[in-house]
């Protein structure tokens, strides 16, 4: 009586057609992407070393290290993240522990989704309109890193709300109990229980941050740069620029250069967002509630 | 008195308005204002590019340009006075009579009379013409004869390579999700998942330098083509670059239809192929086009991949071999060139006020769509 129809075998021969489309679909979209990340490696990983790391371009960028991208990158990463970090985080405890849900709140999620949604040559010339222009920043690290900032504010603020609210209502409750005011109970109880989801996502923006390369053009980061630069007013090469003018504005780059560039930067990246998913893992298998 | 005392006793312990209680207020205001601050950043993206661009569609000058001289040969102008008044082609002035008044200085205001009408009605000249922004395919805003502002070309590039791109990432991104969201299961899952995120964060500027220096070479071999920096290029690169996000999202479309759906179609006797097709897909459809748009979303905000990949010529394709020059890449390589505050200068703001809206309206209405899931 169960033995299988002609129905029921067509059914099967149809699933596991459909099984093995869908697997060659997903292989078609990681493959192509394995092989240009194997040609980087090899390619660009022929050029990097020491030397490549931490000497300055030389004649006309056609030949030397990439040592002030890399410092500059550092620079603008980091006055990004100082920005942007504490004002983020702020910004997700409001959404988590305070707002209510009523339009007001959608309001801000609406413009949340649309600073991550915005072009980056749209912030851009935001970051020359306002921070380079009205606020007579100049072109500086300051300028490019505040554009950087907002542009990946909403990073920030969406993986912290996530992990804040990861944390279970009783906790908050039993605190309240205790008579501890709303902000004890957050900087006590909730900020400690979500701290590493905060960190991961911190690291993730870490990651957006430097490789992006529009909004830094024209607000603080320039071609060529002998000197390193000595405050948040002083403008600065990065890593991604670095790239684009060299593989496109700079004439007579020997091939391998640009490749490692390129695989400088996506180490970079690659390396962060790693390390930002592995610490998500580890601590999805420790959570104790 | 003891009275009092016990009364005043009462009231402070009654009265909570210690230091906590103040540290706790601040904190709820300051909060507050960062709660606020992507709204108030949003805002003010808005408004500096508006106030940067708006001068340039707005702005109206009187000059003496070409089509006036004409006229005022037509209205029999002596050689003589037209020849002295040549020495104010194409200066700018702010008000028709400051035009008047320089022409009356050169030649006098008794000779300038008759031709008075014609000097302050047909000198109007406008660099932004509504019409001819978005229709004309001529962008030339460094003419030294006449600067065109044009965006049509830049539009159907911008939508070519978008169109391309979602032509080849809607499938194999849905596809992705479907293998992944319904088939895949465990660690191999989690592994794909993973994969795909860590796709996704590779740097556009990386892409349009695997366009530069790895597609152009293989598409000028494989089709034998001059160039290889043209729409398919693009569209490729953009499409690899949009499907992981793609499919992050619409995987979670797919894990938010409830497993009691898939349940009760499986004890109705359905394949899971048929579960996938009839079930899930049909209810988490508002989340697979909220996927869709934010694809495209994407596509067209892309800045970096696009002014590498593209070619960069101004053109309205006619294949997928043509160059062509998006939005987003024109304002990236010519800002730098621009002086502050002139024409030129103030047309890429105008592209960027074009270009938020459009973005603007695609994250709306995703999110307007992704809403209606909620409530169901």
């Amino acid at each position: 009586m169960f033995d299988a129809s002609a129905l029921n075998i067509r059914n099967r021969k149809v699933e596991g057609l459909f099984r093995i489309l869908f697997m060659l679909m997903t292989g078609l979209l990681i493959l192509p992407v394995a092989i240009i990340l194997a040609v980087l490696a090899w390619k660009g990983g022929s050029v990097v070393n020491m030397t490549f790391l931490f000497t300055n371009p030389t004649e006309g960028m056609t030949s030397g290290g990439i040592f002030p991208a890399l410092i500059g990158t550092v620079w603008l990463v980091s006055v990004a993240l100082l920005f942007s970090v504490p004002l983020g985080v702020a910004a997700a405890i409001y959404l988590s522990e305070y707002a209510r849900d009523n339009w007001f709140t959608r309001i801000i999620n609406l413009a949340i989704i649309n600073l991550a949604g915005v072009p980056s040559i749209v912030h851009a010339l935001f970051g020359v309109g306002a921070f380079v222009l009205f606020f007579r920043f100049g072109t500086s690290i300051l300028a490019a890193s505040l554009t950087l900032g907002i542009m990946t504010l909403p990073v920030v603020i969406v993986s912290t709300r996530e992990s804040l609210q990861a944390v279970p209502m009783a906790f908050r409750e039993a605190c309240w109990n205790m008579g501890a005011t709303k902000w004890q109970t957050i900087w006590k109880i909730v900020l400690p229980n979500s701290i590493s989801g905060i960190l991961t996502g911190i690291i993730l923006e870490v990651s957006r941050t430097a490789g992006e390369t529009a909004p830094v053009m024209f607000t603080g980061a320039a071609f060529f740069l002998p000197q390193l630069p000595q405050s948040i007013f002083d403008q600065t090469m990065a890593m991604s620029l670095h790239l684009f003018v060299i593989a496109t504005q700079v004439p007579g780059v020997p091939e391998n250069l640009p490749y490692g560039v390129a695989f400088v930067l996506i180490a970079m990246v690659l390396t962060m967002n790693s390390l930002s998913i592995a610490f998500r893992v580890y601590l999805r298998g420790r959570k104790k509630w | 008195m003891g009275q009092a005392d016990s009364t005043s006793a009462t009231c402070n312990t009654d009265d909570r308005r210690n230091l906590a209680w103040f540290i706790d207020k601040a904190v709820q205001v300051l909060v507050f204002i960062a709660g606020i601050s992507a709204i108030v950043f949003i805002i003010g993206i808005f408004v500096f590019i508006t106030k940067e661009g708006v001068g340039f569609i707005l702005k109206s000058n009187y000059a003496l340009s070409e089509s006036v001289f004409n006229l005022l040969e037509d209205q029999k102008m002596p050689e003589d006075q037209l020849d002295a008044i040549t020495v104010l082609e194409g200066k700018k002035f702010s008000t028709a009579e400051d035009l008047l008044k320089a022409v009356e200085g050169i030649i006098g205001v008794e000779a300038a009379g008759p031709y008075k009408e014609v000097l302050i009605e047909k000198s109007h000249d406008q660099p932004f013409h509504v019409k001819s922004f978005f229709t004309s395919p001529k962008w030339a805003p460094t003419s030294e004869i006449k600067p065109v502002y044009g965006t049509l070309a830049l539009m159907v590039g911008t939508a070519s390579v978008t169109g391309l791109a979602m032509l080849i990432a809607i499938p194999f991104s849905l596809g992705a999700a479907i293998y992944i969201g319904e088939f895949a299961t465990g660690r191999k899952r989690e592994f794909l998942k993973i994969l795909v995120e860590l796709l996704a964060a590779i740097p556009s500027v990386v892409w349009g330098f695997v366009g530069l220096s790895m597609l152009n070479p293989l598409i000028i071999k494989l089709f034998n083509v001059p160039i290889g920096l043209n729409v398919l290029n693009a569209g490729v690169i953009l499409g690899l670059m949009a499907a992981p996000i793609m499919t992050t999202i619409a995987e979670d479309a797919l894990k938010a239809v409830p497993d009691r759906y898939r349940e009760a179609a499986e004890a109705m006797g359905a394949t899971r192929w048929q579960i996938i097709f009839k079930v899930v897909v049909p209810a988490a459809r508002h989340g697979l086009v909220a996927a869709v748009l934010l694809g495209v979303g994407r596509g067209f905000g892309e800045t970096m991949a696009v002014l590498m990949a593209t070619g960069h010529s101004i053109n309205l394709p006619t294949s997928i071999f043509d160059s062509v020059r998006a939005m987003t890449a024109t304002i990236a390589a010519e800002l730098g060139e621009a002086a502050v505050g002139s024409d030129h200068y103030r047309a890429l703001f105008t592209l960027g006020i074009l270009l938020f809206l459009i973005t603007f309206m695609i994250n709306l209405s995703a999110d307007l769509i992704l809403r209606g899931v909620r409530k169901e």
